[in-house]
């Protein structure tokens, strides 16, 4: 093979790439090629040193990040042709009620999520007042002179003080482990934008 | 050997290749023969890389009525061939401390 038969060879193999990083590479092969010739090998053993196509094309392509090579692949200045413009504009309605409804589901989520969290915080609150209340009541009761009945009062707004130290730390995990799930929910997101782009 | 380790002393040949004075493709080939194998799909990856991290510059010169590319160390290229060596006096106490176990049990 000689000089031209092998650099046409070998961007023919590379034509996948940035046109600028094509030329580059041809260029160095070629000065490669020339300054083994200078030194006294013939056009055919300097080709030959120099690798095969095949190597170098590999080397290549190992080196190219992947999106660029995609963007050369999807973006080659070629116009959309009729049936790609057709499917995408029947296909439009379908992505875009697809992509809206993916949105609501995980707002939905997130809502849902910190609504049982507030109500759950709102019981409590609701308890602490009632105790507080009780008890204030239950004082004035017997203070007027209704003893039992204050005393029941008084009784009745300790059960509630009781069950808002229980549910103090029911609430108090659950929050953790909402904020837990909303980490979750917002990485699993962001792996899906992800992998969304590597896909382009 | 292990690639990364492999890749990173393969930098650091190239820079020695040309840190006395611009050298070009074959040439940085042929003075690394004796020590190192390197094939030119390799050396053009080596090479973008150096000049991506700024450690060398490229300039095309004429040559017998050609052009060549000629690279040229910077201070940055420097600096790494500096800490190489440092980083190298590291790796031969641990290769000591390494060894220092299989002498023991022989």
């Amino acid at each position: 093979m000689n000089k031209y038969e092998f650099l046409g060879e070998l961007s023919r193999a590379l034509s996948g790439l940035p046109q600028d990083d094509l030329e580059e590479r041809l260029t160095f092969y070629r000065e490669m090629i020339e300054d083994r010739m200078e030194e006294g090998l013939s056009e055919e053993e300097a080709v030959m040193a120099v690798g095969t196509v095949e190597e170098i094309a590999a080397q290549a392509v190992a080196d190219i990040p992947l999106g660029k090579i995609a963007k050369e692949r999807v973006n080659p200045n070629r116009r959309l042709s009729a049936w790609e413009i057709v499917l995408l504009a029947l296909g439009s309605p379908l992505w875009l009620s697809l992509g809206i409804a993916a949105m609501a589901v995980i707002v939905t989520l997130y809502v849902s999520l910190w609504s049982v969290i507030v109500s759950l915080w709102a019981v409590f609150g609701s308890l602490v007042a009632c105790a507080l209340g009780s008890v204030a009541a239950g004082i004035a009761f017997a203070c007027g002179g209704h003893g039992p009945s204050g005393a029941a009062t008084i009784a009745a707004g300790m059960v509630c003080a009781g069950l808002s130290v229980f549910l103090f730390y029911g609430c108090k995990a659950a929050t953790k482990a909402a904020l837990r799930l909303a980490k979750r929910l917002a990485l699993g997101v962001k792996r899906g934008l992800m992998k969304k782009e590597d896909a382009v | 050997m292990d690639i990364q380790l492999k890749r990173g002393l393969l930098d650091v040949c190239v820079l020695a290749a040309i840190k006395s004075e611009d050298s070009y493709g074959y040439k940085i080939i042929k003075d690394m023969k004796p020590y190192i194998e390197l094939s030119e799909s390799t050396l053009y990856t080596i090479l973008k890389r150096l000049e991506a991290a700024a450690m060398l510059t490229v300039r095309t010169a004429e040559h017998g009525g050609r052009l060549r590319k000629y690279y040229h160390i910077t201070g940055e290229g420097r600096k790494r061939i500096e800490e190489f060596k440092n980083e190298w006096n590291e790796m031969l106490s641990i290769y000591r401390f390494v060894t220092k176990e299989d002498e023991g049990h022989e």
